[in-house]
């Protein structure tokens, strides 16, 4: 059984084609990339994956379920977790807090067993708190546990984002330009990190990503979308030499006026 | 000491009260001054729920509180006393004090249903257009009991005071003030809790980033009604407070007046702030009863008490902090040794 199975998934918005004819299969454990140039519709794609956005024609299969029309929190609680590409934590809330939170699915109690302080709040409290903890510590962000996220610098919310993505325990990753706005040094410390959380958690990555140093050096297969059609798809090898993928990206060089 | 220490003190402090009021040691005016102030404090903390922790902007809250003081009069009244409407009582008036609790109860339900009205619209717009519907779910719930001329309309409803001395007679106690005591501690009590727990700070996370609160599997409508429904069930538990305190209840009580006196107390606290909530209600209602000597020149002075105070402190007395974190030593005495919250 496949991990996702996406096909023939479009998407209107009115009169405009945001996303036509996307297929992607994933057999589990790939770590794959999204390319394309601004406006592809990289990121709708994403959207619709995980329900924030309902696609006006196609297949989403996750997990052997159908996930088209589920809302996202259960899409979520499948097993699917993502970061934004504008960093989205929650800022009033530490950061251990916010590596809580999104435990809500999976949390096994409810309002009753919250003001009564029963066995079960104290028994699954006790477990949200060490995931949460565990993540921390894997992470190298222990030390940062009661910060607020605002507070920190660029580069470790990315990290605080993919940490509390880690702790709703995904099959399915999805990182929405996680190198945006970072320096030389933490995209390489990116890299690693990508490159380490797929080994030791053992999960299928999906990128979208911008920044070619990333692709090229991290992703294993590439699709490349443009105008919300797919133009192509290969190893990075492949589709960096791809004349349409150079088309898209640099635009066609002008015929001379004879 | 530990974890009972703030149920020790509250239990201590209300037996203080309550023996204060027995003994005629304080005149009645001051007491219902303190019911006063203990009805504020549970609508100032159950509206700080939905306004300042989920970040909502909700501006009906005197309309909830109408529900429920109609509901645990008319119970009460239909129940326990005879009258024209309703026929001879249905139950002996001296059940009354052991029923009391239970009508109070219903009556807290019935706000929690009317809290949908306002929840169910919640989950598909938010910000000013939410706060346009909590206003009309105030309007809606104002000119239907005017318009309901078996409980009185817009004359009013009374009848209250005559089930309050026979829960008097049964037993010899304030009952009243009593359960205002137990109310207010257990509005506290409840939503403390709920905030502090993993499962009620996904409220928190729906006032930060929605959308991200959704995508991290936050269940957002449900989140939402919870908090909607546990904010207008304790309002109307404190508006059947309310009515049996006055004795009398008339649906002008209820208007947009007093939604925004208690909008004030809570962002005169501080939102998202329970002790601040508590702080308010409390010197808000005591300072607008300083100035009754002053009578209408009172709503000059308080006002400009309120943009003085926000000029200078616009995030309320407490701003989104709690008492233990102004005074760290406090949380030693309240949390179980050793162990930070």
């Amino acid at each position: 059984m496949a991990l996702l199975e996406i096909s023939h998934m479009t998407l209107f918005f009115g009169g405009l084609r945001a996303v036509y004819n996307f297929n992607m299969k994933l057999g589990g454990g790939e770590l794959v990339g999204l390319i394309g140039p601004n406006g592809a519709g990289k990121t709708t794609v994403f959207n619709m994956v995980c329900g924030f956005y309902r696609p006006t024609e196609g297949e989403v299969v996750f997990r052997g379920k159908r996930i088209i029309g589920l809302k996202p929190h259960e899409v979520t609680s499948l097993g699917m977790a993502r970061t934004f590409q504008s960093i989205r934590l929650w800022n009033s809330l530490t950061v251990f807090e916010n590596l809580c939170i999104s435990q809500h699915y999976r949390l096994g109690y409810g309002l009753w067993d919250a003001v009564w302080r029963t066995g079960r709040y104290r028994e699954n409290e006790r477990r949200v708190r060490n995931t949460a903890e565990e993540l921390l510590e894997i992470l190298g962000l222990r030390h940062y546990a009661m910060e607020y996220p605002k507070n920190l610098p660029y580069g470790l919310q990315r990290r605080v984002e993919i940490g509390r993505a880690l702790s709703i325990r995904p099959s399915l990753l999805l990182l929405d330009e996680p190198a945006a706005g970072m320096n030389p040094g933490e995209i390489e410390e990116l890299i690693e990190l990508i490159r380490w959380i797929r080994s030791e958690f053992q999960l299928t990555i999906w990128l979208i990503e911008h920044h070619m140093r990333v692709v090229m050096n991290v992703c294993e297969w590439i699709k490349v979308l443009d105008f919300g059609e797919t133009i192509a798809e290969g190893s990075p090898h492949e589709v960096k030499k791809n004349p349409r993928v150079i088309h898209a990206y640099l635009g066609e060089e002008e015929p001379a006026h004879a | 000491m530990g974890r009972f220490t703030s149920l020790i003190l509250y239990g201590f402090f209300c037996v203080v009260v309550v023996a204060a009021a027995q003994g005629r040691w304080v005149n009645p005016y001051i007491l219902q001054i303190a019911m006063f102030v203990g009805i504020n404090v549970i609508l100032s903390a159950s509206l700080n729920l939905v306004n300042g922790y989920m970040g909502e902007f909700s501006v009906g809250h005197a309309g909830f509180m109408a529900v429920g003081a109609y509901v645990t009069s008319v119970l009460n009244v239909w129940l326990f006393s005879t009258t024209k409407v309703f026929g001879p009582a249905v139950l002996d008036p001296s059940t009354a004090v052991y029923l009391f609790p239970a009508t109070l109860l219903l009556g807290g339900i019935g706000a929690a249903l009317a809290g949908l009205l306002v929840a169910i619209p919640s989950f598909r717009t938010r910000g000013d257009y939410l706060a346009i519907i909590t206003l009309a779910v105030n309007y809606i719930v104002k000119s239907s009991i005017e318009n309901m001329q078996v409980i009185g309309g817009a004359r009013g409803f009374m009848g209250m005071s005559g089930i309050v001395n026979a829960m008097h007679e049964a037993v010899n106690l304030p009952w009243i003030l009593i359960w205002v005591l137990v109310c207010v501690g257990f509005t506290v009590w409840v939503i403390h809790r709920f905030v502090n727990s993993t499962y009620g700070k996904g409220i928190v996370a729906i006032r930060d980033d929605e959308i991200a609160a959704e995508i991290m599997s936050v269940n957002t409508p449900r989140m939402k009604m919870i908090a909607f429904m546990l904010s207008s069930g304790l309002a109307g538990v404190a508006g059947g407070l309310f009515a049996h305190i006055l004795g009398y209840i008339n649906p002008g009580t209820f208007t947009i007046m007093k939604s925004t006196e208690v909008l004030v107390m809570v962002y005169l606290g501080g939102m998202g702030s329970l002790s601040g909530s508590v702080l308010s209600a409390v010197s808000l209602t005591l300072v607008l009863e300083f100035f009754r000597p002053l009578q209408v020149a009172k709503w000059v002075v308080v006002p400009l008490l309120l943009i003085l105070l926000m000029l200078f402190r616009p995030e309320g007395i407490m701003g989104h902090r709690e008492f233990t974190d102004i005074f760290p030593r406090l949380r030693r005495l309240f949390s179980p040794k050793g162990k930070e919250e």
